[in-house]
């Protein structure tokens, strides 16, 4: 079943993705279908399985506390689109 | 508060670890740097990046933990919080959801003398965002700059039950946890560096009402006096929204310090949908029952106990124990003058009144004073013995704080030895009663008070430096040979 | 033959006996892709000069251990210091790392990067024909798609254009190009290859690993690629073997199953009889073959177009304009700022993804759809579990076909996915799986996946070395017009 032309509009704008009308529509059928397809899942019970989120059995992965220098300033906001005053200029915020 | 009104206050508290490098690369997290100097590839959210888990920052916050009373979790992991944002490099925040690596404590307050023990809920690891500069405030500001020096920076969220009624009693939770982070060595909790920040949980309801209101989140409150302001003045503007009719909306609001007021943050582009799922780039962590205890068995002494030795074994006033127990610095302060001097109550009084004060009105930490307790005891001995009276005692304080002098070069180099000297004294004396047959009178009339105005005629005449005890006998034999 | 002709162990002991120099490697390799190039497409940006300069330099140094004097190709989700990582989105067009990822920094200290690799934008494809900039073409029929999402390494390996290239696999990426393409491929164990540096889609599922002309070649790469990363926490200090010592040929009394819901409907019967055919190769060699299940394959697909999406939901959200990528200048606020920039960087793919996986991790759907997805990925990893208490690997085809038509899947991603069905698995498991060429059907190559345990990529390169020692599937290349 398609998404509702809201529900797409809400998940956009979590993702900060703009999209037009057309695709929209689009992806509120092609989510849809692939939503309906992963449901597949539901046959399965599974209320006595564990989820996995780390397939590795590996815990207590440290480094340790001490400084090493960071990036020459200059470089890393070499890729940056627009810098002022060597930082990071957005425009406004509200 | 309104009459027929309770307030409800819960409070998260973000407190930096005291580390050197971030929580998860290794930049230093050292204060005031130029913008972006402090940086790197992963803490700037660059391509490709990964997290590696600072090991002090477990350590800090499994401490801290334990001196909160902390059920600190064996199995704890990491999470993503997802929201876009400038300051957020990665747009999302690596933090802990579900399961944090501190459960319930608590810590125990006394406002007016009533005490009263807070829960807290939970406490977690998290990373700092950067820092956003706007010209103006946030609301107006055509522009920001962002500078990620602090992001990365390891912070440990305290969360608090809703269990305070008072704003007063919010800022004692407050100061408490903030001594218990000091204590422990867990932060340095320096409100002007913004190493520890208070978000305000608010809400009201009718007295007797067991349902709590709807609550809002006061954030951006950077000292005592603002999340005491915050809170008043949110409680009273809740009662009165409700005495109008009005719905309290469940909202984030933000602190404006100057105009005193909290306003707003909402906007209609905010859904807000944190999204948390499990951090698949750093692998769980597992604490060891015997860790937890070896942390237990180094712990230094904490607020409360400490508290509870100047009580018992120095004699001090609880209110005066817990004054001094606010820093560690001031009870290492306390703790050094008492070896050199017995009685703990003038050693209280004096760092409890012009030391207090001078600390206050110039912005200065105990730490950081220049008055030694050696120095400080010094000159309290100099009073016993008379060589200062108590009110020029204050005046070399004073010398004391702003250059680090003892008392003992101060007095010398200002010329304050007390005056006990009979043969300076009584000359003096004898002219004064000469100038002040009025007073005599009056004295010889019955009126004990106008003695005390003739010392004082002493005391102004010698600058304080008489001593006022044989100044005082000294004039009286003067007066009754008349 | 020609130079660009030769695996990486010939050109070892022709330099080793100094019969021939780096610079004549790399100078056969870029007449080579300038001669086929235009019709492969393979790379999207070359770095012919400094290759050069590279070269030279280690001839002048003469030490021939290792890969020195190599030459490789790096898929273009590798960050490379001062050379272009574009991840073939728009939103990163411009970008040029100032650091170079783990397994570039370890290449560079020996063999010669030519350039870099086509691929699905963000590595969300099956067919390279989501990268913002060209698609790459099969070189067994330019009509069809090499793969993907590592498109471009599979198909620059078997178009002789490079020795061998490093490919990412989240859900396939390497197995299925490797398999389309008739080279080589290698998923090594999830934790077995850092990923730093390499730009991420599903950061539990993602691994680096190699694309190579046979299997001697891939396990000398690994050599050099495997290990603990300190950068990297999920990669793992188990010890890295020579993986060389495992060309044995032996396969005797090795167990080897092959789980029955991998030869259903839904695989191309001749897919499935060349695997079969192998499986009665490796009886014939002295292996002990079996059919087992692996009952719960029917929900891979559907666990893994959850749980990646919603991974890479947020790895993608720092593509925000601020500090780097494509930015809209016009936009009069910071959120329509990140939504006309993501908009426009983005391509309908990776959009698509993000979206999906936002939503599955949203309120109200993360238990029935993320949290869900989860459970059945604890489910599949028990299953291969318990196959792997008896047996030493499996064996199943890679793709359900041979490589599809150019477009054919072009607005319809769900039969796109359906591609994947045979390689999600072994990444929900964290599993080792290699494709290796085991045949061809009407002139275009099939891939045999061979699974094994963790960290056992050994037996991987046993079995696969020994059938290749038996077959002449590898040898086979594609003829290209040569301008």
């Amino acid at each position: 079943m398609a998404l509702s032309i809201k529900e797409v509009e809400h998940v956009a704008l979590l993702a900060r993705l703009s999209l037009d009308d057309q695709e929209k529509s689009t992806f509120a059928e092609q989510l849809g279908s692939i939503l309906e397809y992963a449901n597949k899942l539901n046959q399965l019970p599974t209320d006595e399985v564990e989820p996995l989120a780390h397939i590795l059995p590996v815990y207590n992965v440290f480094r340790e506390d001490k400084v090493q220098p960071g990036s020459p300033r200059d470089e890393i906001l070499s890729n940056a689109p627009l810098v002022e005053e060597k930082q990071y200029k957005v425009p406004k915020i509200m | 508060m309104a009459d027929g009104f309770e307030t409800v206050i819960g409070l998260e508290i973000h407190a930096e670890l005291k580390t050197e490098t971030k929580i998860f690369c290794a930049c230093s997290t050292a204060f005031g740097a130029e913008p972006n100097t402090q940086v790197c590839p992963v803490c700037s959210g660059f391509p490709g990046m990964l997290p590696v888990l600072n090991e002090k920052v477990v350590e800090l916050a499994i401490r801290a933990g334990v001196a909160m009373h902390s059920e600190i979790a064996e199995f704890c992991k990491f999470d993503r919080k997802n929201y876009f944002y400038p300051d957020s490099p990665k747009a999302y925040q690596i933090s802990q959801y579900d399961l944090p690596i501190c459960g319930k404590g608590y810590l125990d307050i006394e406002v007016d003398g009533e005490k009263k023990r807070i829960g807290i809920t939970r406490a977690h690891m998290e990373e700092d965002a950067g820092k956003l500069v706007h010209q103006g405030d946030i609301i107006s500001t055509p522009f920001s700059l962002v500078d990620l020096n602090r992001s990365g920076v390891p912070l440990l969220e305290i969360v608090s039950e809703p269990d305070m009624r008072s704003a007063q009693e919010a800022r004692a939770y407050a100061e408490k946890l903030r001594a218990i982070l000091l204590f422990a060595g867990v932060s340095d909790c320096k409100m002007q560096e913004g190493s520890l920040r208070f978000d305000a949980n608010v809400s009201v309801r009718p007295v007797g009402q067991k349902e709590l209101g709807t609550r809002t989140e006061t954030k951006n409150l950077n000292s005592f006096s603002a999340l005491e302001k915050a809170i008043t003045f949110e409680a009273k503007r809740q009662v009165e929204a409700l005495e109008d009719g009005e719905r309290i909306i469940q909202e984030t609001r933000t602190w404006d310090d100057e105009k005193g007021v909290t306003r707003s943050m909402r906007s209609k582009e905010d859904a807000h949908d944190y999204r948390y799922f499990p951090e698949p780039d750093l692998p769980p962590i597992r604490i060891r029952r015997e860790f937890i205890e070896e942390l237990q068995a180094t712990m230094p002494e904490l607020p409360d106990d400490a508290q509870k030795r100047l009580v018992e074994q120095c004699g001090l006033p609880e209110y005066d124990a817990g004054i001094l127990t606010l820093t560690p610095a001031s009870l290492t302060f306390f703790d050094a003058c008492i070896k050199q001097y017995e009685d703990a109550k003038i050693v209280s009084n004096w760092m409890m009144g012009e030391l207090s004060r001078l600390l206050n009105q110039n912005n200065i930490e105990i730490g950081d004073c220049k008055i030694t307790p050696e120095h400080m005891i010094k000159m309290i001995k100099m009073v016993d013995d008379g060589s200062i009276s108590g009110k020029i005692a204050k005046t070399v304080f004073e010398e004391m704080f702003s250059t680090g002098k003892s008392p003992e070069a101060i007095v010398k180099e200002k010329g304050l030895v007390q005056i006990s000297d009979e043969s300076t004294l009584v000359p003096l004396i004898e002219e004064i009663v000469k100038n002040n047959p009025k007073v005599v009178e009056d004295f010889k009339n019955g009126k004990e008070k106008a003695a005390g105005s003739l010392v004082g005629q002493v005391m102004k005449a010698t600058k304080g430096q008489a001593n006022p005890g044989l100044a005082n006998k000294l004039l009286r034999e003067i007066l009754s040979k008349e | 033959m020609e130079l660009h002709e030769l695996t990486v162990h010939e050109l070892q002991q022709k330099l080793a006996a100094r019969e021939i120099s780096s610079e004549e490697i790399v100078k056969s390799v870029f007449a080579r892709i300038h001669a086929v190039d235009d019709q492969v497409q393979s790379f999207v940006t070359l770095t012919e000069e400094d290759a050069l300069q590279n070269a030279r330099n280690v001839d002048k140094e003469n030490d021939w251990r290792g890969l020195r004097g190599i030459p490789f190709g790096l898929k273009d989700i590798f960050c490379t210091r001062g050379v272009r990582t574009t991840c073939c989105s728009k939103i990163l067009e411009n970008f040029v790392p100032t650091y170079d990822c783990t397994v570039a920094r370890k290449l560079n200290e020996e063999g010669i990067l030519v350039g870099k690799l086509n691929m699905d934008e963000f590595a969300m494809g099956s067919s390279t024909e989501h990268s913002a900039f060209f698609p790459t073409k099969n070189p067994w029929d330019l009509e069809r798609v090499p793969g993907g999402s590592s498109g471009g390494s599979a198909a620059a390996v078997a178009a002789n254009e490079v020795p061998f290239a490093l490919g990412t696999d989240t859900g396939g990426s390497i197995r299925q190009p490797a398999s389309f393409c008739g080279t080589v491929g290698l998923k090594p164990t999830y934790g077995r290859v850092s990923r730093w540096g390499v730009i991420a889609f599903a950061s539990s599922l993602d691994q680096v690993g190699a694309f190579t002309k046979d299997v001697q070649d891939c396990a000398l790469v690994m050599n050099k690629i495997a290990g603990k990363d300190p950068l990297d926490s999920t990669s793992v200090s188990v010890d890295v073997p020579d993986y060389t010592s495992f060309l044995d040929g032996n396969v005797k009394g090795m167990k080897i199953a092959y789980p029955r819901e991998y030869f259903e409907e839904g695989i191309d019967a001749s897919t499935k009889e060349c695997v079969k055919k192998a499986l009665a190769k490796y009886e014939e060699m002295g292996a002990i073959i079996e059919e087992v299940s692996l009952p719960h394959s029917e929900y891979a697909l559907s666990a893994y177009y959850i749980v990646a999406p919603a991974e890479a939901s947020a790895n993608l959200a720092r593509f925000d304009g601020v500090r780097y990528g494509l930015r809209d200048f016009e936009a009069g606020n910071v959120v329509e700022m990140y939504l006309n920039s993501r908009a426009a960087g983005f391509g309908d793919e990776v959009k698509r993804r993000i979206m999906l996986g936002t939503y599955a991790l949203s309120s109200g759907y993360y238990d029935a759809y993320y949290l869900k997805a989860l459970k059945v990925r604890r489910l599949i990893a028990n299953d291969f579990e318990q196959i792997f208490d008896r047996f030493d690997l499996i064996v199943a085809p890679t793709t359900p076909t041979t490589a599809f038509a150019l477009g054919q899947h072009t607005g319809d991603p769900l039969t796109e996915y359906m591609n994947d069905i045979l390689t999600v698995p072994i990444n929900l498991a964290g599993l080792p799986g290699m494709s290796i060429p085991c045949g061809f059907v009407e002139g275009l190559p099939v891939g045999m996946q061979l699974i094994g345990k963790a960290f056992d990529e050994g037996s991987i390169f046993r079995a696969a070395y020994a059938y290749e020692q038996n077959t002449d599937f590898h040898k086979a290349k594609p003829v290209l017009g040569v301008k």
